[in-house]
């Protein structure tokens, strides 16, 4: 890693007066993967195009290594030294060969060379037997890689990736996804990668941005963004689908007692008394057992009553939610669902540790 | 009955003889169409192009323009070409007026606008996101505009199918400009007129099916060329 290859300053963009984006400052290290998650128009593809040169800031400067970018009008060189890769892979009517020489066709590439890289980036994503057939015929996971392999044979400096994957059907998404995973690591090329899926960003990105609402909200590596959001905003992206309001009454050794919708709750975070925080639980840190039966011991300090709402099945799991005064949701295999007898109506002990939590300060 | 059939055994007798005059006829329609046709393309494909890639004020009157401008009646166009080049009409002193020349300027006015709005309509529907991928694979401008093109070549060869066949068949145009003079203006379509108000049905036959058997053949060859290595 040598510095920032890429950089916004002060960055706005407007469509028709509405602003889209608003990036104050952004560097993205040499060799880095950067995953930029949020919800759909929250401005990722925007900012795509912002760093890939494609689209003009309304105001504010895009960095190159460190220097801003030459004018519109001057930036071939500059965009030569990237690729893209979008939704869509865009090929043209030809052959599979003929598109992904094409980026090392416009440099003027030298015609052997190019022959050799444009196998070996075939070879690379699987497509070497695909060479002589037409784009036309191709499955839209054929395509992306045709794509892929396209940009990657160009050995770009800066590989943009916006939602590469979006329309795939999960195999072959995964598929994908495991082969660039193995290309990015083993080349180190620098890469922004564009996702609404947390889970691709989570395979995927050395860091990860959230960009909420046209501005980026938190950029850290994958672990801290998902443990620790830094807003309610973020915690509700990442994941987190408990947020309960509540205020510190009393600091004590290492642990925090605060009060949240009636509850007296114990949490391992530093607080000050008196302040007023965000408690954010993940439905895979709370354990439920019905009320009135005794629990195993446990070192889940914290216990709330409350009674279940509804229960959703999603894969072999039910997120289910309970009423505690304010919603809390619950992450219950099938299993235990049966076992433990629960149902819509149920009252039930909602439980949980006081290193679970992950505390947001409110302003 | 009697005179289709008598009148089209004629014309064949005409067209196998190969009657020098059917010949001359022809070729000059060929090299007046095909002259207009190919400066057409000179004109309308890169103002299609231009009207589909930039935006600036006054485009969309632009474009109603090019598109009143594809059904521009032939007898208009004869007119009003017919008074530039008039002796003393703005551009007299060239004295192009009843000359092939002449001719090949009025179906260039023809042809044109229908170029131009079948190419504009071309490279629309071309998925706007290429254009932007192209430049994202380090394509330069003229690099961009060559490929959207050579993407859009078959809905592009429709535009010159187009214009040709709306040239090659227009009379209004050639009569009023070219004169319909024997052995130097007299074209296909024109000659045809002029040999049914005679009678002589079967030279009128023959010189109709010559300008189908042209079209025929010069639209089945750009087909050709379009539908080649495309499977259904």
């Amino acid at each position: 890693m040598s510095g920032p290859i890429l950089g916004l300053e002060k960055v706005r963009v407007t469509y028709d007066g509405i602003q889209v984006l608003e990036v104050t400052s952004l560097d993205i290290q040499e060799g880095v993967t950067l995953a930029v998650i949020g919800p759909n128009g929250a401005g990722k593809s925007t900012l795509l195009r912002l760093l890939g040169l494609l689209e003009r800031p309304t105001e504010g400067r895009v960095l190159f290594r460190g220097q801003p970018v030459p004018p519109w009008g001057k930036l071939l060189p500059f965009r030569r030294r990237m690729a893209s890769v979008f939704q869509e892979p865009l090929l043209l009517d030809g052959t599979v060969e003929e598109n992904v020489s094409l980026g090392l066709r416009l440099r003027h590439a030298d015609p052997a060379e190019a022959s050799r890289r444009v196998q070996e980036g075939m070879a690379t994503l699987g497509i070497g037997h695909l060479a002589r057939r037409r784009t036309r015929t191709l499955s839209g996971g054929e395509a992306q890689r045709v794509s892929l392999a396209r940009a990657l044979v160009l050995d770009p400096e800066v590989l943009l990736l916006d939602e590469p994957f979006a329309a795939l059907d999960p195999p072959t998404r995964e598929g994908l996804l495991s082969d660039l995973k193995t290309v990015l690591s083993k080349t180190r090329i620098t890469t922004i990668f564009v996702t609404h899926d947390r889970d691709e960003a989570l395979a995927l990105g050395d860091q990860v941005a959230v960009m909420i609402g046209g501005r980026i909200l938190q950029v850290d590596v994958p672990e801290r963004v998902f443990a620790s959001p830094v807003s309610e905003q973020v915690a509700r992206f990442v994941g987190v689908e408990t947020i309960l309001p509540g205020y510190v009454r009393f600091v004590g050794d290492g642990l925090s007692t605060v009060e949240v919708a009636g509850w007296t709750l114990d949490v391992a975070a530093p607080l000050t008394a008196g302040e007023r925080v965000l408690i954010c639980l993940r439905p895979e840190e709370i354990t439920l057992f019905p009320s009135g039966v005794l629990p195993a011991p446990s070192s889940a300090r914290n216990r709330l009553h409350g009674k279940v709402i509804h229960h959703l099945p999603a894969g072999p799991i039910y997120r289910v939610t309970i009423d505690c005064g304010l919603p809390v949701v619950a992450a219950v295999t099938r299993q235990s669902w049966e076992q433990l007898g629960l149902a819509d109506g149920a009252e039930v002990v909602v439980s949980f540790k006081a290193t679970a939590p992950h505390v947001i300060r409110r302003a | 009955m009697e005179l289709i059939w008598h009148g089209t055994k004629q014309a064949a007798q005409l067209l196998f003889r190969g009657d020098p005059e059917v010949l001359r006829i022809t070729l000059l329609s060929l090299q007046v169409s095909g002259a207009a046709t190919l400066l057409s393309l000179l004109v309308g494909i890169p103002l299609g192009t231009v009207l589909a890639l930039t935006r600036f004020p006054g485009r969309s009157i632009a474009i109603s323009l090019v598109n009143t401008g594809m059904g521009l009646p032939p007898v208009v166009v004869g007119l009003f070409v017919s008074i530039f080049l008039w002796r003393s009409g703005p551009l007299g002193f060239l004295g192009l007026l009843y000359t092939p020349t002449a001719i090949v300027i009025a179906q260039l006015v023809i042809a044109a606008p229908i170029v131009t709005g079948l190419t504009l309509a071309a490279v629309q529907q071309l998925n706007p996101r290429l254009r932007v991928q192209l430049v994202g694979l380090g394509a330069s401008q003229p690099q961009v505009v060559w490929l959207l093109l050579k993407e859009a070549r078959l809905p592009l060869l429709a535009a010159v199918m187009a214009g040709f066949g709306g040239v090659i068949s227009e009379i209004g145009a050639s009569m009023m400009v070219g004169g319909n003079i024997y052995r130097q203006t007299r074209v296909l379509t024109t000659a045809t007129v002029l040999e049914t108000s005679r009678g002589n049905f079967d030279m009128a036959i023959a010189l109709s099916l010559l300008l189908m058997l042209l079209t025929f053949a010069v639209n089945w060859t750009l087909t050709w060329v379009q539908q080649r290595g495309r499977t259904p």
